[in-house]
């Protein structure tokens, strides 16, 4: 690890204006991601800004329209216990690493992060959910921008996720056998006004919608709707895990599933 | 009834109360005043010229004591290599020199080219980076076979070629397996490979390097699981150190599974750093530095024949391996797919005519040598998996195929040089047969179906060796050592027992079950014996732990030297009883006159050895502590049979082990709670092997899969409630326990069966498949199904 300056605000306000003091100035969600970075020295802020010690993204609730708000500094494990109106999620959260990893890592951290293996980029972008950050809000579809890309400006900061509670969900994960990563995740979802099918793991794009499928479970959430559909195995990772075809065979295996169970 | 104490008591590990609370120490834990920190600044080519290693820079910045590179070693020797192989024409084997920090050229990812000596670890690691390295890359040679094409990059220029070795066993017999293979009314042909292991012990290396001015003693703190050999190696062949001013110490070590039997040159270093600075130098390796610096496992690539009559017998085993030895050879790398692995061959079968052929490469790789099992888990994986493939080409039962050609006589001399002293097959496999339910398989099958799953039955048996020895003959054989090991038993004046044994514990439970056989031998309680090992200052010199020799050599020493304890208190106690000698009995810790009721309790004849006024001084000597060296007149041969089922999901091709049973005869066992332990911890690993563990280099020599988060360990839910018997027991003929070896079984005998298992689910599903290699991943099977 190189050596740097570690700050622990205790407002969004604050945490914004440390972060904007300099493009080396870095966010230090839960960690999981950016301390083995660290350690490893493949990155060298001059400044960390811990976003643990700020209560006002932290906890999950209901709003006015029924739909799940979890602020962006809430850990897997507190997402789990408090999102109970949406079992998709909670299971989600709960098969996210490890206990030590649920106990620190947060939403928030993980989706400005936007791994490709990650889990919630796939919950977020089926739920239609918003992304709420100190500057603005913005629409699940708006969000990812590809592998470790994403819309979210420098010292912009996630405070909160808002989930509409679909009629149905189900998210399936396969592990990548190391990292258990999701070497295909699933996320399927579905709504008075149609279905939304979210996929991550797969694509060297990053999470990404398969509206193929959305469309054919529109007109009748079965996994019969699915016979013949697949995703191209072209665009999707390959690597000692497993090739683009293989990942591709998965979206389809999983997405099954994922209706079968919802 | 069970035990309570005492030879075949599962008495619980009493090590364990300091390693589960903290209270072990470990070599990290291990700190000097004026201690400074080695950071090792390592290749991050796999092959290339090393120009010029520019340390101006890193020498200028905070803390930093010294830069070494290549040149402060040229007047220091290489690392050494334990064991010389003979190739087929007489020849011995190119061994290339191996420098501690690379000179010329580098060899491998990781191979150490500089180390910067500071005041901290961060920052000998900020100095490091500002060392400034020109290498001019070179083709890295990874491809065992086109490593040995005409005209190929050569890792060592000095060499005629990549070749170490082209290994014959037994030469003699080739024409005779070539008429037999000729003559065979069916040959069963595989080609396979041994997938590449990284060992992964918890415990990853550390070496404390320390030197007194005023003495001019070195000491080495290391994880090592054999001081007394690091001290031989690293004094006698590296720095130049006579043993009496050189103490190697290997405290608690947290596992080792063979990669930390070897000299390595970060121990070298550290040692030779310490007399130079005059300071205390420590090392701790990081898990990431361990992929690309622990020895290696496996990684043979394999064609074996097997050849039949028309009865089904079998008639020859041919077989002819690559074997990876990486960039340089490791200190008993060449032994490994030769002596540990030729003499295996012949497996539990009466098969007669073997002949193996086996050629050794240099790569651009992590150097290969013995990991859990080495070489033996190679001999049988190739023969158990052939055995299964001409089952299923004969449309035979693979278990009675097996049990046809059992050896059923012994001793047994096989084919390849080795005599198995003895051993009851069918026992083991009777016992597994009891153990599976194999006849409610074909409803477990019906269960999976319904579940949309595909389910197999694998079963495999396997013999191995331990106890390598006896040191004459290895030494014919190119060892450059001997393989005898030592104790000396040490008996306080008020009657508790300190043992100091060359063996060394890195997780084993020697320190619970050694005081075991003595509290057996004796009739005194276990509590009254400790276990002192891993400090040649205060041990015997010994040849460590490895091969699942401690109990069957290393406790054949510890009986040996009580033995004379018994004899010599059965004199003083007969002085003490005004008796004859021959008349005195112990039992239960007490000396008795024979058919009297004159007795004598041990601690007041240890008293008496200590405090001799009442004492037979004209016949013995006071004190009372014995040393003996045991070198075993053969190996042993612990053999098994073992069963796993499996499920596979078709869908996805992702295997899950239902059930794994194990069926082993260690001959007698001195704590059967332990052996058990030891066989869990071998299936996990060997199950580890077969689907999970996958070391990936690309084109290029670089490590893919150099961490966990692409290396796959089994974890706890990767395996199942293992079923495991070790009560079929032939005990060994010739050491003194009659033991044979528990260590490495369950890293042997797995492999195949979870393979065959796998296979064998597969063709039920309909499915055109004899072979798959391992790890097999989901995506490797479901690539397999898809055809």
């Amino acid at each position: 690890m190189y050596a740097f300056e570690i700050e622990r605000p205790s407002t969004v306000a604050d945490a914004v204006k440390l972060l904007k003091q300099s493009d080396e100035n870095q966010a230090l969600g839960g960690g999981q991601t950016l301390i083995p970075t660290l350690k490893q020295r493949l990155a060298a802020p001059e400044v960390l800004v811990c976003l643990s010690g700020i209560d006002e993204i932290k906890g999950v609730c209901t709003d006015d329209e029924g739909r799940i708000c979890i602020g962006g500094g809430t850990t897997h494990g507190d997402v789990a216990a408090g999102s109970g109106a949406y079992p998709a999620l909670v299971w989600l959260a709960q098969n996210i690493g490890d206990p030590a990893v649920r106990n620190r890592g947060t939403i928030g951290g993980s989706l400005a992060n936007n791994d490709p293996s990650a889990c919630y980029p796939a919950a977020v972008l089926a739920s239609g959910a918003t992304v709420v950050t100190n500057e603005r809000e913005i629409a699940a579809d708006e969000f990812f921008e590809g592998m470790f890309a994403t819309a979210l400006n420098e010292g912009e900061i996630i405070t909160e996720v808002k989930f509409p509670v679909p009629e149905k969900a189900n998210y399936q994960k396969f592990e990548q056998p190391a990292s258990r990563f999701a070497l295909v995740g699933v996320f399927v979802a579905k709504f008075a006004d149609g279905v939304r099918v979210a996929v991550t793991g797969a694509s060297e794009e990053g999470v990404f919608r398969w509206t193929e499928a959305e469309e054919a479970l529109g007109g009748n959430f079965s996994a019969s709707a699915l016979d013949g559909l697949s995703v191209p195995a072209d665009g999707m990772i390959s690597d000692l895990h497993g090739s683009g075809a293989y990942r591709a065979h998965l979206v389809s295996v999983m997405t099954r599933r994922a209706v079968e169970a919802a | 009834m069970p035990k309570d104490g005492g030879i075949g008591a599962s008495s619980k590990r009493r090590e364990d109360v300091r390693f589960l609370t903290g209270a072990g120490n470990y070599t990290d834990d291990i700190n000097l005043r004026g201690q400074a920190y080695v950071h090792f600044l390592r290749s991050d080519v796999a092959h290339g010229t090393l120009n010029s290693v520019d340390t101006s820079a890193a020498e200028g910045m905070p803390g930093v004591i010294k830069v070494f590179t290549g040149a402060d070693f040229a007047e220091v020797g290489g690392i050494p290599c334990g064991w010389q192989v003979t190739d087929r024409h007489g020849e011995p084997m190119q061994e290339p020199p191996h420098p501690v920090l690379a000179q010329g050229k580098v060899r491998h990812v990781g191979d150490p080219i500089a180390a910067v000596v500071a005041e901290t670890r961060e920052q000998a690691r900020d100095a490091a980076e500002a060392i400034e390295v020109d290498i001019t890359d070179l083709p890295a040679v990874m491809d065992m076979k086109e490593a040995l094409k005409d005209g190929a990059t050569k890792v060592h220029d000095d060499l005629t070629s990549n070749l170490c070795y082209d290994w014959g066993f037994v030469e003699e017999n080739k024409g005779a397996v070539e008429e037999a293979i000729k003559n065979a009314a069916h040959v069963t042909t595989l080609e396979l490979v041994n997938n590449r292991l990284v060992p992964n012990a918890m415990e990853p290396r550390v070496a404390v390097g320390d030197y007194s001015r005023g003495t001019d003693d070195s000491t080495l703190y290391t994880t090592s699981q054999n001081p007394h050999v690091i001290r031989l190696l690293m004094g006698a062949f590296v720095l130049g150190i006579p043993e009496h001013k050189l103490r190697v110490v290997a405290p608690d070590v947290g596992g080792g599974f063979g990669s930390k039997i070897y000299h390595y040159a970060e121990e070298a270093f550290c040692t030779f750093a310490a007399k130079k600075l005059n300071r205390p130098v420590k090392w701790t390796c990081t898990r990431s530095e361990a992929f690309i610096s622990d020895a290696h496992g496996r990684d043979h690539v394999t064609k074996i024949e097997l050849a039949l009559d028309a009865d089904n017998n079998f008639t020859a085993v041919r077989t002819e391996t690559y074997a990876n030895m990486g960039a340089y050879l490791s200190t008993f790398a060449p032994s490994i797919p030769t002596w540990l692995h030729g003499t295996l061959m012949a497996g539990n079968y009466k098969t007669p005519n073997i002949y193996v052929n086996v050629k050794a490469v240099f790569t651009n790789t992590v150097p290969v040598d013995a990991y859990r099992g080495a070489g033996r888990p190679e001999a049988t994986y190739q023969l158990e998996r052939v055995i299964d493939k001409a089952a299923r080409e004969l449309g035979v039962d693979p278990v009675e195929l097996r049990r046809q050609n059992f050896i059923t006589e012994f001793p047994y001399a096989t084919p390849v040089a080795v005599e198995y002293d003895t051993g009851d097959y069918n026992a083991t496999m009777d016992k597994l047969l009891e153990i599976i339910d194999r006849d409610g398989f074909q409803k477990r099958l019906e269960d999976s179906k319904a579940r949309g799953k595909l389910r197999g039955l694998g079963v495999n048996c396997y013999i191995e060796a331990c106890g390598i020895a006896p040191s004459n003959l290895v030494g014919q054989l190119g060892a450059r050592a001997g393989l005898y090991e030592s104790a000396t038993v040490r008996v306080n004046a008020t009657g508790g027992i300190t043992v100091m044994t060359g063996s060394h514990s890195h997780g084993q439970g020697h320190e619970t079950a050694f005081p075991q056989v003595v509290a057996d031998m004796l009739g005194i309680d276990e509590s009254m014996i400790e276990i002192e090992h891993g400090d040649t200052a205060n041990t015997p010199m010994g040849m460590g732990t490895y091969g699942s020799r401690s109990i069957a050599v290393g406790g054949s020493a510890m009986v040996k030297a009580t033995e004379k304890i018994i004899a010599k208190t059965k004199k003083i106690a007969a002085h003490l009883l005004e008796a004859s000698e021959a008349d005195i009995e112990l039992k239960d810790g007490q000396f008795t006159v024979a058919g009297t009721d004159k007795s004598v309790a041990w601690g007041d004849v240890t008293l008496a050895a200590y405090v001799p006024h009442n004492y037979p001084l004209e016949e013995i000597e006071p004190g009372l502590e014995e040393t003996a060296f045991y070198d075993p007149s053969n190996f042993t041969y612990p053999s098994g049979a073992y069963a796993c089922e499996v499920e596979v999901d078709p869908e996805t091709g992702k295997v899950t082990i239902e059930s794994f049973a194990a069926a082993d005869d260690f001959g007698n066992v001195i704590n059967p709670m332990i052996v058990s332990g030891q066989v869990h911890g071998g299936l996990a690993q060997g199950i580890g092997q077969a689907l999970l563990e996958q070391t990936s280099y690309d084109a290029d020599g670089q490590l893919l899969s150099a961490s966990y988060m692409d290396y796959a360990m089994p974890r706890a839910d990767d395996v199942p409630f293992y079923q495991v018997d070790h009560s079929c027991q032939t005990p060994c003929t010739h050491n003194p326990l009659g033991v044979k070896g528990c260590g490495e079984a369950g890293a042997i005998g797995s492999p195949p069966s979870v393979v065959n298992a796998v296979v064998d689910a597969l063709q039920r599903a309909g499915h055109d498949v004899t072979h798959i290699d391992m790890p097999l991943t989901p995506s490797r099977v479901w690539a397999v199904m898809k055809g």
